[in-house]
């Protein structure tokens, strides 16, 4: 695996490798050379499997991570690459002609983060939400308790108790000194 | 609660009807223009009705034992209560044997159970379901989700309370209850239908406005008649 990033590294841009394991790296690439590296990795490195296609919401920093996770069977080997987005008015590169999988997580993604991966197939319909007209509910600004509680009625009698604070009241009641 | 933006708020924004579902004129293929609806052309309008009961109590009570012994379930399983219902149908629990079994339709089904979580994509399925059903008809809840959600209390897509969708006859708690606890369910329910106290179609036909406002007020995008037949 190393040895494939060495190799890789002259021609492309790469971020610092993060090991998991040994057959495990994750590492950031530019956005523009993506698919560049995606169709050689495929086709001249053995990657031939889409594992998984997915994001993450960094609100802090106003952007989402797209992370391609692909696998080397032969050589039992995943490497998964990151692609950093803007946030605001988010769109990514559509990757359905090299893995058509790839196609099925895009609309996932463009339901429940709301990422655009135009030219997709059927990235526009609904994938698994019937009539939803809200924040992507991925997405870390949508709180879903908040909307929970305001769609859904909730029985009366239920309570519930912060872990923190109850059992510090069972085990410890008379801390911090005086408390009781 | 700790955890809640006090800020969010829900947008309530209409989900549009679908385009084959609008009233539109068509042209049929021997070139006359016809209006249609597709929501009021092919199904009945009526609403439901109250079941009405014998004429004398010893009738009803001979009615209702002769119901109680013969529980038909709609074999739709929601969540993960649909696995606990497959030992019923084998050897070991043997629920068969009580005159309870499992139908593939609704038109052949009296009791539907709903057996654990409902998202609001299910809920329209099972509303659905439950309508066809012919009367008398009871419904069951299985597990803590159909009470009050359960571990999907802060779900963006998952009921909390059944008995605001469905008239419910009879909870069975637990997360989730075990067959043997089914069979008790079961057997209270027979004893519930045996008292004449079983009134969740009855409950649904007089209460039939609210039941639909509950309804239409999660399931935004309404492809169906108000009461399907």
């Amino acid at each position: 695996m190393r040895e494939l990033l060495y190799r890789l590294k002259d021609r492309y841009h790469f971020g610092t490798p993060t090991f998991q394991r040994d057959d495990l790296c994750f590492v950031t690439v530019k956005r523009s050379e993506l698919r560049a590296i995606l169709t050689e990795l495929r086709d001249v490195e053995g990657f031939t499997h889409l594992t998984l296609l997915t994001a993450v919401d960094w609100i802090e920093e106003q952007q989402f991570q797209l992370t391609y996770m692909i696998n080397n069977r032969e050589a039992n080997l995943t490497l998964a690459l990151r692609v950093m987005l803007d946030r605001e008015d988010a769109t990514g590169d559509t990757i359905h002609d090299l893995w058509p999988t790839a196609a099925t997580y895009q609309r996932e993604l463009r339901e429940m983060f709301g990422i655009n991966f135009p030219g997709s197939p059927r990235v526009d319909e609904e994938f698994i939400l019937e009539g939803w007209t809200d924040l992507p509910p991925y997405r870390r600004d949508f709180d879903t308790l908040a909307y929970s509680q305001q769609t859904y009625h909730d029985r009366p009698g239920r309570e519930t108790h912060d872990p923190k604070t109850h059992m510090q009241k069972v085990l410890y009641a008379d801390y911090p000194k005086g408390a009781k | 609660m700790e955890d809640v933006d006090d800020k969010f708020l829900k947008k309530n924004k209409e989900v549009p009807l679908r385009e084959e579902l609008r009233p539109r004129k068509v042209t049929t293929p021997d070139g006359q223009e016809i209006e249609i609806e597709p929501l009021r052309d092919y199904f009945c309008e009526a609403q439901p009705k109250v079941h009405p009961k014998a004429y004398s109590k010893i009738v009803e009570d001979f009615y209702n034992w002769a119901r109680s012994n013969s529980l038909w379930i709609l074999g739709f399983g929601t969540g993960c209560g649909a696995i606990e219902m497959r030992p019923l149908m084998t050897p070991r629990f043997d629920a068969y044997r009580y005159g309870i079994q499992w139908r593939p339709t609704p038109r052949q089904a009296n009791l539907l159970v709903i057996s654990g979580y409902l998202s609001v994509k299910t809920l329209k399925r099972a509303i659905r379901a439950y309508e066809q059903m012919p009367q008398p008809k009871y419904v069951m809840g299985l597990g803590s989700c159909t009470i009050n959600g359960g571990m999907y209390w802060d779900s963006y897509n998952t009921i909390k309370r059944l008995d605001d969708y469905l008239p419910v006859d009879l909870y069975i708690a637990g997360c989730m209850p075990r067959p043997e606890a089914l069979l008790h369910g079961f057997m209270e329910l027979k004893q519930i239908i045996r008292k004449g106290e079983a009134e969740g179609a009855n409950k649904y036909a007089e209460n039939f406005a609210q039941y639909k406002a509950n309804q239409k007020a999660v399931i935004k995008d309404w492809d169906m008649p108000d009461y399907n037949w």
